[in-house]
């Protein structure tokens, strides 16, 4: 296994968090904060519990997941995506790197930022709301694995893009609504009973549903399911991929 | 002797159905300087980027080291260097950094002192700490170069190496280049400048759509192909090619006063003295003669329009 080459790749993505700072940390965190003064403390102070959990709290788990899945799409997607449009890719594609190290390296760096910025917005959060975190292994096994599915995800679409404009298609139009109408502000056990049953085909309900169950110990779906559906998206982010590398779709004529 | 690179049947078709490289069959030896010339469009940078791994092959096998580029890729792209033809780079990147993100990719374990070889024989180590987007285009051509090299290849391609640079520089890259076939790396350019090639290959190949129609030694090809010329300028103004004279292959210049023989210059040398004789018997003497031979460009026009 080429180590050095997936250490190359990782820190130089790692480097482009550093030198995009604000754009890469701070931003997000600042938006997410705007959400807990907003909902958590202004709104919030004013609603009821939802199954004994201050309104404030039980969205945190949401809005954590908001930021997780929109920025491991958003540094997957940039990380490949930007050497191909500077044309730096043929120097990947000519190393002596396989697939698997390639996407290790890109995708283990996207996820390392997007972790590192959930745990930092979780730290802001405490600023906000009090809040207690029930089961901690389960609170970062579930931190990890989004962050790593969703980076495979953000992978896949910036190998699809040929444009900008369809690099933020994905993220701003199907993931953003997903998000929002996926338990992140309320428990679907609030909605009709028809919208109950829509809600259960969008993934994102799965993925915070389980986050929150490692924080209050309450979910909207068995806490199995959710690690289900989520190894399932994790599994058919990883088949595209392979797919991708073994005939060469958007990286070799 | 085992070569560097070795391509046997090799044939690309893209998925428009666009026929790039028919049936290539190609040797490159150890430390030789291998210069591909061809026009736009002909198949040179398709042929170097299937040996370098960007570009997947219809049919054919190709090996560099001795490993094939598929099943043993990683052994084989580790002999590999490629400076491609863009001045593909990270803007934002230092030029160290960059230099030792590329050795790191080869999967070669840091080596600053290597590296700082390199920086140093391109003349880029003052610029060490400055980002790519601050360098010139030349500059950066260099660090396309240092990249190429961080990693120590057998074989180094250039692909297009002068394009659109002053010609300073490209004086300044020839150099290195033969300072690196000094150093024992076989060398791969593609270019369309003849100059180039004939400053610096020791063989030519050349390829015209998609066919390698001629891989020859430099050398050898400028005397097989190449043509003398012999002017003789004239003490007295003729009006036409005198009739002794029109079995040789003389013409005259359009003022009247040149004569000019083209010969070729492997086997005609009978013809230089044949026409100097025939010249005194006739009377017709002229004041000064030179020689001269055709060029690399002449010779690759004439294949070309074969």
């Amino acid at each position: 296994m080429n180590l050095y080459g997936i250490r190359a790749i990782y820190k130089f993505e790692m480097a482009r968090m550093k030198r995009t700072v604000m754009q890469s940390v701070l931003s997000p965190v600042i938006s997410t904060c705007l959400y807990f003064v907003v909902f958590g403390s202004a709104i919030g102070s004013r609603m009821g519990d939802i199954n004994n959990i201050s309104y404030g709290a039980y969205i945190i788990p949401g809005l954590v997941m908001l930021s997780l899945l929109m920025q491991s799409i958003s540094n997957a997607s940039f990380g490949i995506y930007m050497p191909k449009f500077s044309g730096t890719i043929y120097e990947v594609l000519s190393a002596p790197v396989s697939y698997v190290e390639v996407v290790l390296g890109y995708v283990g760096a996207a996820a390392s930022k997007s972790v590192i910025l959930g745990l930092i917005i979780l730290a802001t959060a405490r600023l906000f709301v009090d809040y207690h975190v029930l089961h901690p292994f389960w609170m970062v096994s579930f931190l990890v694995l989004t962050a790593v599915t969703f980076s495979l995800f953000g992978f896949i679409i910036g190998i699809w893009a040929d444009g900008f404009e369809k690099l933020q298609i994905v993220p701003m139009m199907i993931v953003t609504p997903l998000v929002f109408l996926g338990g992140t502000f309320y428990s679907i056990d609030m909605l009709p009973e028809i919208w109950q049953t829509i809600s259960l085909f969008n993934p994102v309900v799965y993925l915070i549903s389980g986050f929150r169950w490692a924080f209050y110990g309450v979910a909207d779906v068995h806490v199995g399911v959710s690690v289900g559906m989520t190894l399932v998206f994790l599994t058919l982010c990883m088949t595209t991929v392979w797919w991708i590398f073994r005939t060469g779709y958007r990286l070799r004529p | 002797m085992q070569s560097d690179i070795s391509v046997r049947h090799l044939n690309k078709t893209y998925g428009d159905g666009f026929q790039a490289l028919k049936d290539i069959n190609l040797e490159i030896h150890p430390g030789e300087i291998f210069a591909l010339l061809g026009p736009n469009g002909a198949g040179k940078t398709t042929l170097i980027s299937i040996i370098c791994g960007l570009v997947n092959m219809t049919s054919g096998n190709v090996t560099a080291g001795g490993f094939d580029i598929v099943s043993q890729y990683r052994k084989a792209r580790e002999t590999i260097g490629l400076v491609p033809q863009e001045l593909n780079t990270d803007s934002f990147e230092t030029v160290w950094d960059a230099v030792s993100f590329s050795r790191g990719l080869f999967g070669k374990a840091p080596n600053p002192g290597h590296i700082e070889k390199v920086l140093k024989a391109l003349s880029l180590w003052d610029k060490r700490n400055n980002r790519i987007m601050s360098l010139s285009g030349g500059m950066k051509r260099r660090v396309m170069i240092a990249k190429a090299l961080s990693h120590e290849p057998q074989i180094l391609f250039l692909d297009e190496p002068t394009a659109g640079v002053d010609v300073e520089l490209r004086r300044d890259m020839w150099n290195l280049v033969r300072q690196l076939r000094e150093s024992g790396v076989t060398i791969i350019l593609t270019t369309h400048y003849i100059e180039e090639a004939e400053e610096m290959a020791d063989r030519i190949g050349v390829i015209r759509q998609g066919e390698i129609i001629l891989v020859e030694e430099k050398s050898s090809l400028m005397s097989k192909l190449g043509k003398k010329e012999l002017r003789l300028q004239l003490q007295h103004k003729l009006d036409r090619v005198p009739g002794e004279l029109t079995l040789e292959p003389v013409e005259l210049s359009e003022d009247g006063w040149e004569l000019i023989f083209t010969f070729d210059s492997q086997h005609e040398q009978a013809g230089v003295a044949r026409l100097l004789r025939t010249l005194g018997e006739l009377g017709i003497e002229y004041r000064d003669l030179q020689t001269r031979e055709s060029s690399l460009e002449e010779i690759f026009v004439g294949l070309l329009n074969d």
